[in-house]
């Protein structure tokens, strides 16, 4: 098939950047997104145009490296997938394709449609774990998790870190990924410990990085993963709890 | 791409040595929970109103006893008019609450979205235009709460207005086509408004449980048909000559 | 030809480590802050190693080519991770891992090394329990487990299809504890170019920051080079896009031993290759061969669609021919089969180069709702890739690289034969032997990060107590970093016609076709002739555009190409030294009548660790005599 491309060129970070147009032509339909762009870069690789720069890396859905806005979507049409995994099968011969990068103050650009999503780690930095140094765990059996627990948490935990729900929120928040980081932990018995701490200061950090939210559930469509919404309300529960409760006696910060 | 992390947990502590209500209230979160707990409030009193003025349907002394009644609210045990004052004072108190965290929020939400903005049309699933017209909404409301106060409050902008005559004043400033057809905009906006935050505000208190998560949305629904239809009738009601002097 | 010393202590299989615990020198807790130690990659293996050696206070630096240290390929691990802890009551133990594993690896691992591993096996699933990995859960709450790749205990943990994402997500979240602490300093979007040796001891490393260009050298007491497997070497692999043998590699160009290249992993259940542009081949959880059937049409040629082709024109050659195991054979033993069968004209699909895996029985059998929750996640991707739906139409499979077990050459300390360099994980060669076994890549990657090299770098370190590191001004480093700008240089004034891509691509093919599932002397000799012409070209021929003060992928990408060219006639070479058959190293030459591999314990029961001897110039071979003590050397059979 053949698209008409449409693509963000950036050189840097302070740099204006501009889209640029390209023909993509003969695409095997079976091609994914990032197939399709890697040969659109030998194309202008072979007539000295430096190639787009944009990550990924596992192209099975799971990293959390690749990320694009195509045409107007995070990840493009398809629900519940990852850019690497989206195939051109689902465009049509002759479709033109806009594709940019993240936009955020969050997320700078860093070449074309490279962004830094570092501020994902200061979030998980200011408290997204479990503190148990090497070798102090008890026996893995002697806590048991329900395991209704375990399933919501693994499913909170799904996240790839991708990007996507910041990508998406009309107000570049990062509500879904740092809720979804904080239940990951907060729904577990063994998180039980650290729980409003951690809310507390997961929350403070993504706050200096990231809009607020406003309920629009753009974020959950965004999702490659599809994680829900409900761990937003979760996240704000809890956090709110860390503000009223007698710390001291319940046992936390 | 090295960082050194500075430890960033030490001023989070700073910060919560200041009292602890402004510290949540510094946060985007307690910005939101603040914004539901006053949206409830609001969202209270619009019902209350509307049940009040919809006596004008059961007649003019009704309304206008309905009307003397709450400045009589605590009949001989406080001054007159002073539940009625304490009413409006945390009314207003409240409002400002809502008003002030939504200016806030969504000057910081402005900023979140960094100075290059998206150049391609984004394309909204989820979002509702209830959800992002919210701002919009809010000021039309805002706007109108302004008129309405001094239409039928106030009485500069109700040429007719005669205080503590409720239902003369409001059949007078409905008859006017322009007046009418202003508060029935006003009304869908703050439907539109009431739509979106009446199921927001859940989320936002963490209010979320597969039980009951359908019956959030029906809720609000129901509230802002409610809202819209009760309000809406009583212009229609005036300019189809149901409600006359 | 030396023969090398692994420094396996002495005493009974079971007493070696704690043994040897208690022999190695420690570190004074309050001393710990005076050494510095730099790990390169963030995955399962270098994010537990960096979380566990900051815990214990040592000043580390952890260097990573990704944007977040939660990014490395042992995030896309799907079917679980292996530990005895017997749970199932099903007759597991610390033994029997230990068992399965020498025998799944066909004889060729070191036998301390893996009842090491299989001993601290337990202590993984404690450790990840407790930082909250998701394991599944049976209803009573406590840990559920499958069995998994032809073992015959349940003994794998896992989280739904994403064991390796959950793992690394707890060893990374370990990690930032450590980097928000203090204890560990983080950098991101860099790449080793270097490993920096000084009077014969590991200095430090040279780097490359992905963004700007810059050259940085960064010294340290000691280095541990966690950068994983050199599987795409092949092009096609399912690893990763920017999985690369570069820093060991490096290592090696420095004085560190390669060993066993030849042994590569090809994964049998992966999705067939769609066309010439595909960029990465990708593998469907080996669990889905607990149900589903492996068959390809009687007749050669059949291309009619699968629903018509009847069972009696079907053939489920895994069954017919291992009636014992069936479906669930080893994966050299599955994979080589599939090619038997695509290379005599059974294959299926559009190009005829896959298998069918069939889950209408199971589906009959167990209900479609069943296979659902058991494998909805990988259906699903089977569907999002190829666009057939695997309820209604079998899946197509056919092996691809995946893993591999050769890598640098470690001592029972996971030190390198250069001192203060050490590997772990998949980047060494330690404990898989000929073949891996199913489910145990993320008990090694964290078995040697959180439970074994923290201790082991305790004894090398001890000597050097108010020795400051070699600073970096040394010459030792100016020299590697004008070496690492002039090799950088070099590549951006070749000015060729074609890409690093291109040429890796055309790497790949030989490599596969000579030196993948199936090796014979004269493919290998062919592939030996022909890889150093395709380097001469690349070298002469490559085109780099943009600069080197920027954020340039192409100049990533050509780097990491250069050293897979060396890799690859080193894995040729030892492919061909090595007379017998063994695991993943099949060697068409040395096979039963019936087709199987046969060992030649007599003279390859050792291990082949390969010297640099300097540019263009063959390898020496070093041994590493293996002895059995505990493990009889028999002849695998799954029959």
């Amino acid at each position: 098939m053949d698209v008409i491309l449409s693509v963000w060129r950036q050189v840097g970070p302070d740099a204006e950047g501009e889209f640029v147009r390209y023909e993509a032509n003969d695409i095997p339909d079976h091609a994914s997104f990032l197939e399709m762009l890697d040969i659109v870069n030998e194309n202008l690789n072979t007539n000295n145009e430096e190639p787009i720069a944009f990550d990924h890396d596992c192209r099975e859905g799971i990293c959390g490296m690749c990320g694009m806005m195509i045409n107007g979507q995070a990840h493009g049409p398809q629900l519940g997938t990852a850019t690497c995994q989206l195939h051109m099968r689902k465009f049509k011969d002759g479709d033109t394709i806009r594709i940019e990068p993240w936009r955020a103050e969050g997320f700078p650009v860093v070449r074309d449609l490279t962004v830094d999503r570092s501020a994902f780690d200061r979030i998980i930095e200011a408290g997204g774990y479990i503190t148990v140094s090497t070798g102090s765990a008890p026996d893995a059996n002697l806590i048991p998790v329900p395991k209704l627990a375990a399933e919501a948490a693994m499913d909170a935990a799904a996240c790839i870190g991708c990007g996507a729900c910041v990508a998406a929120c009309p107000n570049s928040a990062a509500q879904l990924f740092t809720s979804a980081k904080v239940s990951h932990l907060n729904l577990l018995p063994q998180g039980q410990a650290e729980r409003f701490s951690r809310v507390a200061d997961m929350v403070d950090e993504m706050e200096k990085w990231f809009g607020a939210c406003s309920n629009h559930g753009e974020c959950e469509t965004a999702c490659p993963k599809s994680i829900s919404i409900d761990f937003i309300a979760l996240m704000n529960r809890d956090y709110i709890r860390s503000k009223f409760q007698q710390g001291r006696l319940a046992g936390q910060r | 791409m090295a960082h050194t992390e500075v430890d960033k947990r030490d001023s989070v502590k700073a910060r919560r040595k200041r009292p602890f209500i402004i510290e949540f209230y510094s946060s985007d979160v307690g910005k939101k929970w603040a914004m539901a707990l006053s949206g409830i409030l609001l969202l209270g009193y619009l019902v209350a109103h509307l049940l009040g003025n919809l006596k004008v349907f059961l007649g003019p002394e009704n309304v206008d006893l309905y009307a003397e009644a709450l400045r009589d609210l605590g009949g001989e045990l406080v001054p007159r008019q002073s539940i009625l004052w304490l009413m409006r004072i945390g009314l207003l108190l409240a409002y400002s609450i809502h008003v002030h965290a939504a200016l806030s929020l969504w000057w910081r939400n402005r900023k979140a979205r960094g100075s290059v903005g998206y150049q391609t049309r984004t394309t909204y699933l989820a979002a509702t235009y209830a959800s992002r017209f919210m701002a919009y909404t809010g000021i039309t409301v805002f706007l109108f709460i302004l008129f309405h106060l001094s239409d039928l409050t106030w009485g500069p902008a109700n040429p007719d207005f005669v205080y503590g005559d409720v239902y003369a004043n409001i059949v007078a400033t409905f008859e006017r086509v322009p007046v009418a057809i202003l508060y029935i905009v006003a009304i869908l906006a703050l439907g539109a408004h009431v739509r979106h935050g009446a199921w927001s505000l859940f989320q936002s208190i963490g209010i979320n449980n597969a039980k009951f998560n359908k019956w959030r949305n029906k809720l609000a629904y129901g509230l802002t048909a409610f809202i819209v239809l009760g309000n809406i009738s009583i212009p229609l009601a005036v300019q189809f000559g149901i409600l006359k002097l | 030809m030396t023969t090398l010393d692994s420094k396996v202590p002495a005493g009974s299989i079971e007493d070696k480590w704690n043994n040897h615990k208690f022999s190695i020198r420690l570190v004074n807790p309050a001393n710990k802050r005076k050494y510095s130690i730099i790990v390169i990659g963030s995955g399962l293996a270098g994010a537990s190693a960096a979380a566990t050696l900051g815990e214990l206070g040592y000043n580390v630096k952890v260097i990573t080519y990704h944007d977040s240290p939660r990014r490395a390929h042992s995030i896309a691990a799907q079917g679980g991770i292996n530990a005895a802890k017997n749970y199932h009551n099903d007759g597991d133990s610390v033994y029997r891992l230990f068992y399965d594993t020498v025998k799944g690896g066909d004889y060729r691992s070191r036998e301390a090394n893996v009842y090491r591993l299989a001993e601290v096996s337990n202590h993984i699933i404690d450790q990840a329990t407790a930082q909250g990995v998701p394991f599944a859960r049976e209803y009573g709450g406590l840990l559920d487990n499958r069995s998994f790749g032809g073992a015959q205990v349940s003994r794998t943990f896992y989280a739904r299809g994403q064991t390796g994402q959950q793992l690394l997500l707890g060893a990374y979240q370990a990690l930032a504890k450590e980097i928000a602490k203090g204890s560990v300093e983080m950098i991101n979007r860099s790449e080793l170019l270097e490993v920096v040796t000084h009077e014969g001891q590991a200095a430090g490393v040279v780097v490359r920051d992905l963004i700007t260009g810059e050259v940085t050298a960064h010294s340290a007491h000691a280095v541990v080079l966690a950068t994983g497997g050199y599987s795409n070497v092949f092009f096609l692999s399912t690893n990763a896009m920017a999985c690369n043998t570069t820093a060991i590699w490096r290592a090696h160009r420095k004085g560190a031993h390669f060993a066993n290249p030849c042994y590569t992993q090809i994964h049998p259940t992966c999705i067939p290759q769609s066309d010439e542009s595909q960029s990465k081949l990708t593998l469907m959880s080996e669990s889905l061969r607990n149900d589903g059937r492996i068959w390809v049409p009687k007749t050669v040629g059949d291309n009619r669609p699968a629903g018509d082709i009847l069972e009696s024109e079907r053939d489920y050659y895994l069954e017919r021919i291992y009636p014992a195991f069936g479906n669930l054979v080893p994966r050299d033993v599955a994979s080589r089969n599939a090619k038997t069968q695509v290379d005599s004209g059974h294959g299926v699909g559009p190009l005829n180069n896959g298998v069918y895996l069939d889950f209408k029985h199971a589906i009959a059998r167990l209900g479609e709702d069943t296979i659902r929750e058991r494998y909805g996640n990988l259906f699903e991707m089977y569907e999002r890739i190829t666009d057939d739906n695997p309820y209604e139409t079998p899946m197509r499979i056919y092996p691809a690289p995946h893993y591999t077990m050769g890598g640098a050459w470690v001592d029972y300390n996971l030190m390198t034969s250069i001192p203060g360099l050490y590997a772990i994980g998949e980047a060494n060669f330690s404990d898989h032997g000929a073949n891996r076994l199913g489910a145990s890549a993320l008990m090694q990657g964290l078995a040697d990060g959180y439970f074994v090299l923290p201790y082991t770098i305790g004894d090398y370190l001890a000597d050097f107590l108010n020795v400051d590191p070699v600073p970096t001004d040394h010459d030792v480093f100016r020299q590697a970093i004008t070496q690492v700008q002039d090799r950088t240089a070099k590549f951006l004034a070749t000015k060729g016609t074609r890409s690093a891509d291109w040429f890796h691509r055309e790497l790949g093919k030989i490599m596969l076709a000579e030196c993948g599932m199936e090796r014979s002397r004269e493919g290998l000799e062919k592939a030996i002739r022909e890889i150093p012409h395709l380097r001469e070209e690349f070298e002469t021929d490559v085109k780099v555009l943009g600069t080197n003060e920027s954020f340039n992928q192409s100049l990533e990408r050509v780097g990491r190409v250069a050293d897979f060219f060396e890799l690859a006639e080193l894995m040729c070479r030892d492919a061909l030294d090595r007379e017998e058959s063994c695991g993943g190293h099949f060697r068409v030459e040395h096979q039963t009548e019936e087709g199987e591999a046969r060992r030649n314990d007599e003279d390859f029961t050792h291990v082949s660790a390969w010297a640099w001897n300097g540019p263009n110039q063959p390898q020496t071979k070093h041994k590493e005599q293996l002895v059995f003590e505990n493990v009889k050397l028999a002849t695998r059979s799954y029959k």
